[in-house]
């Protein structure tokens, strides 16, 4: 049958709209300024901050308050959204995107910033009213509209999304009890020790920790009334918060010759294995830089970088990723936590871990072969940044290493000559100030 | 687009330029005033690093690709497309510090108080930023950037120019 209405063309298509969708927009119109960009998101609204929907939950951030652009940033970058509407299938060789409204859409490049779908284990009652997942929006408000009739909740998982769910329902007077499978909070970005600490800091905050055990059920009638774990105690709640994770949402890719391992794989130019099309963000799987291999990272960061690259290639700018790894800056019941790539070290032979522990402060690097390859400081995170640099960059440490932790750790640490580099002074040595000069434009120096 | 530039081998390390940034980001501005009797002494946008013979202050590169930004959950801290700097925008940062963990220069500070973060805005009501015109080694300068920042992210491998 001959399609009923024309198909809408355009240059480069986007399907998503969070972090990676804004990255590859932005990075393509600073090449491409008139390329027709469309976006198609199934979520109603123009981007808006996920990270920040606990802020929104806890009734501290409204929507207009969270949105990630300015409300003109469409317009001003002549981008066409086409929100709350749903690709439904792509035809990869006549480049055809199937839209649930009926349209379709031919494209030139396509990006796949499709990002995650929550993980909801199968188990009884877990489609009884009051339970809810934590990714989107509408879950938020969801969450929100029957919060206000909830006493006491038990959020299964203590990841980063459930910590941060966790941390907004406490501030709406309900009781939390987190479950979390494995023995400590945070497992997969934090060691021991600082699992150790956040743990301590939630019960301090009033919030009930279970480790090691998992929920087998959901209980009551058509609403929740509690859970039951799988030692057979039971916990009475009326809400219940699934965060046990993300996986990549990789439908679109179903029978066709996209690769896709545990998220769609892409090479360092953010190409999936079809050419023209990309992919980056929560639905990827990129090259991660500490572990050498490609995988899946779901960092706002990440996303918006590797969205950055991605925009770039489309518009034909080459541009190579260098890789991202895993980053966090955890900010809950007052606990500042920074952490990033693999924290705990795999391989003891090559690996070295320097750590200092002091009055709640506490600091740690894994460093393989004198490179950082693992990070975390707990309270006192400001120079965690320049180790986080210093990681990025694959930096032999070796002649400052056991100043990573000091107290007053900085740049004064560094080779003289490589902090000239980071800094980019101009000229070099005593007396260079005349070279310096020649080097920038329009010094001003003071009187 | 300006950035702060600093020979190490002028600086001694007085702290000045700490002193007026603070003062000139404090309510009253006068340098008494904003550390003797303002109730908020402003955090200073830079940092002075000393360890031995080696002093100098750090503050925002106002990179190119300024990992800071790219990492902001919010879109709080951007580049002011009319000058060039990276600023914040205090009313949508909510002190998450993703960009403190972001920034190879720890050029970024905690405001705990507030929940903002902290940072080099180039003195925006000036013509000369504080910390260069009072420091009395001139050992800041402040000037165009034509070095360009270190590509944290990525390098062009071939064909086209850079962007932005």
């Amino acid at each position: 049958m001959m399609a009923n209405r024309q198909a809408i063309g355009t240059e480069y298509l986007i399907i998503g709209n969070s972090a990676g969708a804004i990255g590859a927009a932005e990075a393509l119109r600073e090449v491409d300024r008139h390329g027709v960009l469309t976006m198609v998101s199934d979520e109603p609204y123009p981007a808006y901050c996920r990270p920040l929907l606990a802020k929104y939950l806890a009734g501290e951030r409204t929507v207009d308050e969270m949105l990630f652009r300015p409300a003109d940033f469409y317009a001003q970058n002549d981008i066409t959204l086409l929100s709350g509407n749903r690709v439904k299938r792509l035809e990869l060789d006549s480049r055809v995107a199937h839209l649930e409204s009926g349209e379709q859409i031919t494209w030139n490049k396509l990006l796949l910033a499709t990002g995650g779908v929550p993980i909801v284990p199968k188990m009884g009652g877990v489609d009884k009213k009051g339970v809810f997942t934590f990714l989107t929006l509408e879950d938020a408000q969801a969450i929100a509209s029957f919060a206000r009739n909830a006493g006491r909740a038990v959020v299964v998982g203590g990841g980063l999304i459930g910590i941060s769910v966790t941390e907004a329902l406490t501030k709406l007077g309900i009781g939390v009890t987190i479950v979390e499978m494995k023995d400590r909070v945070l497992n997969t970005i934090l060691d021991e020790e600082a699992s150790s600490i956040a743990e301590e800091n939630l019960r301090q905050a009033g919030v009930a920790v279970i480790t090691n055990h998992t929920v087998s059920e959901i209980s009551g009638q058509a609403f929740t009334e509690g859970v039951v774990l799988d030692s057979g105690e039971g916990i009475p709640c009326d809400l219940v918060v699934i965060a046990i994770g993300v996986l990549p949402r990789t439908e679109l890719t179903l029978n066709t010759e996209i690769r896709v391992n545990r998220g769609i794989v892409v090479d360092l130019y953010m190409s999936t294995s079809y050419p023209g099309v990309y992919s980056c963000g929560d639905a990827a799987e990129a090259y991660d830089f500490v572990y050498a291999a490609n995988r899946v990272t779901p960092i706002w960061l990440n996303a918006y970088i590797g969205g950055r690259i991605a925009g770039h290639n489309m518009a034909g700018i080459r541009t190579e990723y260098r890789g991202g790894t895993t980053m966090n800056a955890l900010s809950y019941f007052g606990l500042d936590i920074a952490a990033a790539g693999a924290v705990t070290p795999s391989d003891e032979t090559n690996c070295e871990v320097i750590s200092r522990r002091q009055d709640g402060i506490y600091r740690k690097v894994v460093l393989r072969d004198d490179v950082v390859t693992g990070m975390v400081f707990v309270r006192e995170i400001e120079k965690s940044g320049i180790v986080f640099g210093l990681m990025r960059d694959r930096t032999n440490v070796s002649s400052f290493k056991q100043g990573l932790l000091a107290d007053d750790f900085g740049l004064a640490y560094f080779p003289e000559e490589l902090r000239r580099e980071r800094l980019r002074t101009p000229g070099s040595g005593v007396g260079s100030r005349s070279a310096a000069l020649g080097e920038v434009e329009r010094l001003v120096s003071g009187e | 687009m300006n950035r702060v530039y600093v020979n190490e081998q002028v600086c001694m390390g007085c702290g000045l330029c700490q002193v007026y940034c603070q003062a000139e980001h404090s309510m009253s501005k006068d340098i008494i005033k904003a550390f003797n009797r303002d109730l908020l002494r402003p955090l200073p946008g830079l940092r002075v690093e000393r360890k031995g013979p080696v002093c100098f202050p750090v503050q925002c590169q106002h990179c190119d690709e300024a990992w800071c930004v790219y990492s902001c959950l919010t879109g709080a801290m951007h580049r002011d497309m009319a000058t060039g700097a990276v600023v914040v925008d205090r009313d949508r940062c909510v002190g998450c510090w993703t960009c403190i963990v972001a920034c190879p220069y720890g050029a970024l500070v905690r405001n705990t108080t507030a929940k903002v973060v902290a940072k080099c805005d180039l003195c925006p009501e000036r013509e000369v930023p504080v910390c260069v015109a009072n420091c009395p080694n001139e050992a800041l300068m402040v000037g165009e950037d034509r070095c360009g920042s270190p590509n944290w992210d990525c390098h062009r491998v071939e064909g086209g120019t850079e962007a932005g």
